[in-house]
């Protein structure tokens, strides 16, 4: 009780004048609550309750970086204050839900889903929906599940649909009337995609067949081109214990790093012409391969049975430069704005840690339930997350 | 003398075999966590499903136990279910299926 008090007055006298420029959100994910947490001194400042199944949730922020929309497994949209530490709207918009991006302007949030398949657009200020684009597929009797979905420069969207192979471009330019172009065929269940940094390229991975789906955004009438033919599971197929995620495109000069499916390896892609620079062996399964901001290094965690590691690769020497073990089940990592700290989620310890990236010093440790993704104001900013 | 060395050491190793078939508390909860948070990742962290079907009771109803037990070690070749044989023994993927069919998670 005393304890509730003083968080409350904590919230109102020292949340409040304040900016939100070192602040973010971490995913309580078997509690059904973030935690808001600011990076100048690495402390947690508040928790949001009430936010149902939050495991492989994600969050964008609006463009003031005052509100963060959060994306639950269970189809709930939220829409939190991260500054009055408030759920100021909710939505259950599906059943089944994976991820959401916001538009170029502002107003509008999408959101992927599972069950039923497909995107709903929502008005960012009011969650009330715009727009419904169901993923039919084939004889347009079954809809697919929607991933990899991204915003683009344009008021588009963008993503990919698992089980039909297909990648759609959506256009909200004019509210009332969505335009979508399908690209078929491919390939099999893609699995995950993400946009570079400058909005221009879509690439998703794909789990059915090797390879990798490149869509040159500024040229849609090429299509979609298949890059890395040898990208993939192969003829191995080691069982795959976690997807992999492509959202942190880690680009270092003209080199991009991404996750092998399956092998303990991180590919080196060289995007001069889109070919396999090196193969960088690695850990483990590789689950985020995410770039310092600087991208002078690379930090990759791992599926099971090797989740309790983390290893730092350096984008000069392509090599790995660093190991550390946090604990058991590091599901997450995001760095601060300008690279120097970065805060990892150790999910199966029940805290999140903080590490200096220059010297890989422990610097805190918060104590969170179940934490899984961490999500810092500055991604507001960026193209496509 | 003899026969009671030879007697301790049955019963030795019958306790082993005792240990070696009943799954340790602490493995229980390791199992426990596993089956909520890394079979969660692909079915829902309730079950419910995801890029996973859903793996409730009622969802598993028409399944012989054995047939689940099967799934849990061998996967589903062709597809997104990986084959756990690496990371569990038999007992254990049985106890999982055990533990999705009391619904009881
Ligand atoms: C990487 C994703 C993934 C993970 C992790 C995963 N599964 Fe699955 N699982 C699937 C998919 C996809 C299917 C559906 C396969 C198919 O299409 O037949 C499936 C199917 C199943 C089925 C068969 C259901 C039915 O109705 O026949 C069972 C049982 C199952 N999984 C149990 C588990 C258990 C237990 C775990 C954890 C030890 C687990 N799964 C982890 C993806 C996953």
């Amino acid at each position: 009780m005393r304890y509730l008090l003083l968080s409350a007055l904590l919230l109102s006298t020292a949340i409040h004048a304040r900016g939100t420029g070192d602040l973010g959100v971490l995913i309580e994910r078997a509690d059904s609550s973030v935690q808001i947490v600011e990076t100048s001194n690495n402390t947690s400042l508040a928790r949001v309750n009430g936010l149902g199944d939050l495991s492989h949730a994600s969050i964008v922020y609006s463009r003031d970086a005052q509100f963060a929309y959060v994306f639950g497994r269970d189809g709930g949209l939220s829409k939190i204050d991260i500054l009055s530490a408030t759920l100021v709207a909710r939505t259950l918009q599906s059943g089944n839900s994976i991820g959401g991006a916001i538009s170029q302007d502002g107003r509008l949030v999408a959101v992927s889903n599972y069950k039923p398949g497909g995107v709903k657009i929502f008005d960012a200020e009011t969650l009330e929906l715009v727009a419904d684009i169901p993923s039919t597929y084939g004889d347009k009797q079954q809809t697919s599940k929607v991933i990899g979905l991204v915003d683009s420069p344009g008021q588009k969207f963008v993503f990919s649909l698992w089980d039909a192979g297909e990648i759609w471009v959506l256009d909200m330019s004019d509210q009332n009337n969505p335009a979508i172009q399908k690209f078929k065929a491919i390939g099999l269940n893609p699995y995950d995609a993400l946009i570079t940094g400058d909005g221009r390229y879509y690439i998703a991975g794909l789990f059915g067949e090797d390879g990798m789906a490149l869509l040159d955004l500024w040229d849609l009438d090429k299509g979609v081109k298949r890059i890395l033919p040898n990208y993939g599971r192969g003829e191995e197929k080691l069982p795959v214990y976690k997807m992999p995620h492509l959202e942190g495109w880690a680009v270092a000069g003209n080199l991009a790093f991404v996750p092998a499916v399956g092998r303990h390896e991180v590919l080196v892609i060289d995007m001069l012409n889109w070919s396999e620079a090196a193969r960088i062996k690695v850990h483990g399964q590789p689950i985020f391969v995410m770039a310092r901001p600087d991208g002078r290094q690379v930090w990759v965690n791992f599926a099971l049975p090797n989740n309790d590691t983390i290893q730092i690769i350096d984008t000069q020497r392509l090599a790995v430069v660093k190991q550390i073990k946090p604990g058991k089940g590091v599901l997450h990592m995001e760095f601060e704005p300008r690279g120097e700290e970065v805060w990892l989620s150790v999910r199966d310890e029940d805290r999140v840690e903080v590490y200096d990236t220059n010297t890989f010093e422990r610097k805190a440790a918060l104590p969170a339930k179940k934490p899984s993704g961490i999500f810092f104001t500055a991604r507001a900013h960026r193209i496509g997350l | 003398m003899k026969p009671s060395i030879l007697s301790a050491l049955s019963l030795l190793v019958s306790c082993w075999a005792a240990a070696d078939s009943s799954i340790s508390p602490s493995r229980q909860q390791y199992l426990n966590n596993l089956l909520i948070q890394d079979c969660g990742s692909c079915h829902g962290l309730t079950m419910k499903g995801g890029l996973g079907p859903a793996l409730l009771p009622t969802s598993l109803k028409n399944k012989p136990a054995a047939f689940i037990t099967a799934t849990i070690l061998d996967g589903r070749p062709g597809t997104a279910m990986p084959a756990w044989r690496p990371l569990l023994s038999d007992q254990e993927a049985a106890w999982l299926t055990a533990r999705l069919l009391s619904g009881d998670l």
